[in-house]
């Protein structure tokens, strides 16, 4: 039994990463699943973080909506106000994670001030 | 969020306490919940406060919509339970596997070096320790479960105590009803309040007619996730 646990878990401590990078002074942005309809790929909570450089860590969507939650984020450091995005998951990506249905997911991204 | 919240955020996962992080996604507004906060009602409106015990059990994130419409976004932590098993004996070879496929982290602990052994318990950590020992520098928490299964006071007494300190989620303990009865007394004159001891699941297990030791790992697990899933509800039905 470990006596300092390592943080958890599902999302491979992106919050961990978020702190760390807040300290080392860059830009950060926090994107977050916050709704799902039929096949999303990541489950409601699952945390992407973005820095002004583009760098990030995490996933939203196992690769699909990423590219675009990036750019929605780089806008989101620039101006600080939080924005609601809305994806459907083609059903091209919903078959390669096992899934032939599709689609939809909601995601906060937030400026980590 | 501004990054004193994803400090303290982060401080609550480090201490495993639980947390959930509030967000209203139209303002933006961020507000940091711990389980073990006092006065929870000053900090969150009531309809959102009402909603918390719940997600707090089912460890679930999620939307909620309030009834003037605001939509607010909660992120629930809960740190992942732990099971330490006192005795490394043949109940524990099932029900240590078994507990890490319903997702606890497992830790056995016996004194005796002929039982724990990594031969017996392949992929699960073993420590051929006295329990007091172990827990000195890895203390229990309130996600943390202790299955007690040795028959031997001498092993399994003090870290029922120490678990019952801790507020250990789930205590049980191997042992019939005059075993336990014995037990209750000793324990009580240690210094434990009845209240405390009333809480210990003995004997150990759902009542399902267990026979085999496999079986009573089942029944021990089926009553581990039920105590997880109903923190907080099971304590109290057990106290009235």
């Amino acid at each position: 039994m470990t006596v300092e646990p390592p943080l958890q878990l599902d999302n491979a401590d992106v919050l961990g990463i978020a702190e760390d990078w807040v300290r080392a002074g860059r830009s950060v942005a926090l994107a977050t699943v916050v709704e799902t309809w039929g096949s999303a790929p990541r489950p409601v909570g699952s945390h992407l973080v973005i820095d002004g450089d583009c760098h990030f860590e995490g996933s939203v969507s196992g690769g699909c909506v990423e590219g675009a939650v990036i750019e929605e984020a780089i806008e989101v450091i620039g101006k600080g106000e939080p924005r609601l995005l809305e994806f459907g998951v083609a059903d091209e990506t919903a078959w390669r994670v096992g899934l032939s249905c599709g689609g939809r997911i909601r995601v906060y991204v937030e400026k980590v001030v | 969020m501004d990054r004193f919240t994803l400090e303290r955020l982060n401080e609550a996962r480090r201490q495993r306490q639980a947390a959930i992080l509030v967000t209203n996604l139209a303002s933006g507004v961020v507000r940091l919940v711990r389980e073990d906060d006092a006065g929870l009602d000053r900090m969150i409106e009531p309809a959102l406060a009402e909603l918390l015990p719940d997600r707090f059990r089912s460890a679930r994130s999620g939307l909620v919509r309030t009834a003037d419409g605001d939509e607010f976004f909660l992120t629930v932590h809960v740190p992942p339970p732990r099971l330490v098993i006192i005795g490394a004996v043949h109940i524990s070879q099932a029900l240590a596997p078994m507990a890490r496929i319903a997702g606890f982290d497992v830790t056995i602990i016996d004194p005796r070096t002929a039982f724990a052994t990594p031969e017996r318990f392949a992929d699960v950590a073993v420590l051929a320790e006295w329990p007091e020992d172990v827990l000195k520098r890895a203390p229990l928490d309130a996600f943390t479960a202790v299955a007690a299964l040795t028959h031997d006071p001498k092993i399994d007494d003090e870290p029922i105590r120490a678990a019952l300190a801790a507020g250990c989620f789930y205590v049980g303990a191997l042992g019939s009803r005059k075993t336990h009865a014995k037990r209750i007394e000793r324990l009580q004159a240690a210094g434990v309040s009845p209240a405390a001891t009333a809480t210990i699941r003995a004997p150990i297990g759902l009542a399902i007619g267990a026979q085999s030791p496999a079986e009573i790992a089942v029944s021990v697990l089926a009553e581990l996730v039920e105590a997880l899933r109903k923190r907080g509800v099971v304590a109290t039905e057990l106290a009235s």
